[in-house]
């Protein structure tokens, strides 16, 4: 459970960090294969206990630059998502971000001092884009910023400005191009996407190589399939509840939020009440009383498990879902994805003897 | 015969059978179900529900009521078997309880605000 919540928070925090995961998913998906086990995880633990001190870290990579080529951006991006990654509770999108740019530098021994602390500046705003609300303010900021940063890097060195994308934030045609050298096992000597170096050979293409070329080419060909899932934010309106009387709750935006999840009000008060192991009515206005006292936390809580349940696509974590009966079973369908699944019926368990019994015995 | 007799050996369902063979399918058998219930006034009960056939559930009761110091009580309900029932909203505790006995976290689930 407490897995799950998190993700669905109608407060936007949390759920604008789920949107990010999803964005990385194609990338993770390959990462995890080519990555050396032992390594990554070292540089887990590294990062994660080093979180938000820049320099250090800074220091750290240089160090590591002298030894080592590929790694050095997966410590540069886990130290900056290194606080990140602790809130997410999701492991692999560090990782991910990571190798998704630790392909496009390849001689990073050189890699130059300003270049670095761009790095580190990059890294902050982007932490300030996760944090702050206004996606659509700071995201103008930001993609100036990475243009300067481009430019600039683009001067001193061509891997280090790659290395500086975002891959999920933002989908230029430049990084499109240069998504497919995010692979670690890649040959980062073609700069084209159809240039790789296995596709003229004859040996067997791995596996790696053909995923990371085909979300490549996909991203190429339709890059709303990015932007827009990153953009769109599920938002519900708080329940409002206060109290009436010395033991009922009001729920009185029951119906508003119904609408806006595209429920029966039935459904969404049936489970409520069989989840609160409570009963209650609708009053003339539409409003819900609920028995017994509850705060706006507590019910929000519940309806954020609704959600997870009876609204969100399974498949593809879409709100724009139908719920329909069919032979006393429901069925949820997916407007976005058009995936069709059935769902739980809502059952209420053990109900145990409350009150006196003599009221339960039929007369 | 002998076809046949390989075919229930190889039975791709003898993973359910282990984990709640008796419990009917339908009724989730696989979950642990931890629900309050309002009583009147600020009083609630706790019920869990799907414990393993494996555990005594005295057992488990005693150390709940010891370690929560609240009553509670078994009842035997004819579709969902034996249920644990206790004063108090006690879910938290009994999720840490479960766990921590090596009950393993994403078979149970919590209800309730």
């Amino acid at each position: 459970m407490a897995s799950e919540e998190p993700l669905f928070d109608p407060s936007l925090k949390k759920r604008k960090k789920k949107a990010v995961a999803f964005t990385e998913d194609p990338l993770g998906a390959e990462a995890d294969p080519t990555a050396p086990a032992p390594e990554t995880i070292d540089n887990t633990t590294t990062t994660g206990e080093a979180v938000d001190l820049g320099p250090t870290t800074a220091h750290e990579q240089m160090k590591m630059n002298g030894d080592e080529g590929g790694k050095n951006e997966d410590d540069e991006f886990k130290a900056m998502f290194g606080d990140m990654k602790k809130k997410k509770k999701k492991k692999e999108i560090p990782m991910d971000l990571a190798d998704g740019d630790s392909g496009t530098s390849t001689p990073a021994a050189g890699a130059s001092a300003p270049a670095i602390t761009e790095d580190l500046d990059f890294s902050d705003i982007k932490k300030k884009k996760k944090k702050s609300k206004k996606a659509a303010l700071d995201m103008e900021a930001f993609e100036k910023e990475l243009s300067e940063s481009k430019s600039k890097s683009a001067a001193d060195e061509e891997e280090d400005g790659e290395v500086e994308h975002n891959p999920n934030l933002d989908i230029d045609d430049a990084d499109l191009e240069n998504d497919p050298f995010a692979q670690p096992s890649d040959v980062s000597i073609g700069l084209d996407l159809g240039n790789e170096a296995w596709l003229s050979s004859d040996r067997d293409y791995a596996y790696p190589e053909l995923l990371t070329r085909f979300y490549s080419l996909l991203h190429a060909a339709n890059p709303a399939l990015l932007s827009s899932s990153s953009q769109k934010r599920y938002t519900i309106a708080p329940p409002s509840i206060h109290r009436e009387g010395n033991k009922r709750s009001v729920f009185a935006n029951v119906t508003d939020i119904c609408k806006k999840m595209h429920r029966q009000p039935e459904h969404v008060i049936q489970f409520l009440f069989s989840e609160m192991g409570t009963t209650g009515s609708v009053d003339g206005a539409g409003r819900l009383v609920i028995k017994g006292r509850f705060q706006q936390k507590q019910v929000e809580n519940v309806l954020r498990r609704y959600i997870v349940e009876y609204v969100a696509c399974k498949t593809c974590k879409s709100m724009d879902t139908l719920l329909t009966k069919e032979n006393r079973i429901f069925f949820m369908s997916c407007e976005s994805c058009g995936s069709r699944r059935s769902v739980n019926a809502i059952k209420s368990g053990f109900q145990a003897q409350v009150g006196k019994r003599s009221k339960n015995r039929p007369a | 015969m002998c076809s046949l007799l390989t075919l229930h050996l190889s039975d791709p369902f003898a993973e359910e059978e282990l984990l709640g063979g008796t419990q009917d399918v339908g009724s989730g058998a696989d979950y642990i179900h931890i629900r309050i219930q309002q009583r009147n006034g600020r009083k609630t009960l706790t019920t869990v529900q799907g414990l393993a056939k494996q555990y005594d559930l005295k057992k488990i009761l005693k150390a709940f009521k010891k370690e929560f110091a609240c009553n509670g009580t078994i009842n035997n309900d004819e579709k969902l078997g034996e249920v644990i029932q206790l004063q108090g909203d006690q879910r938290s505790k009994i999720l840490d309880f479960l766990v921590e006995n090596g009950v393993e976290r994403p078979t149970i689930k919590m209800h309730g605000f």
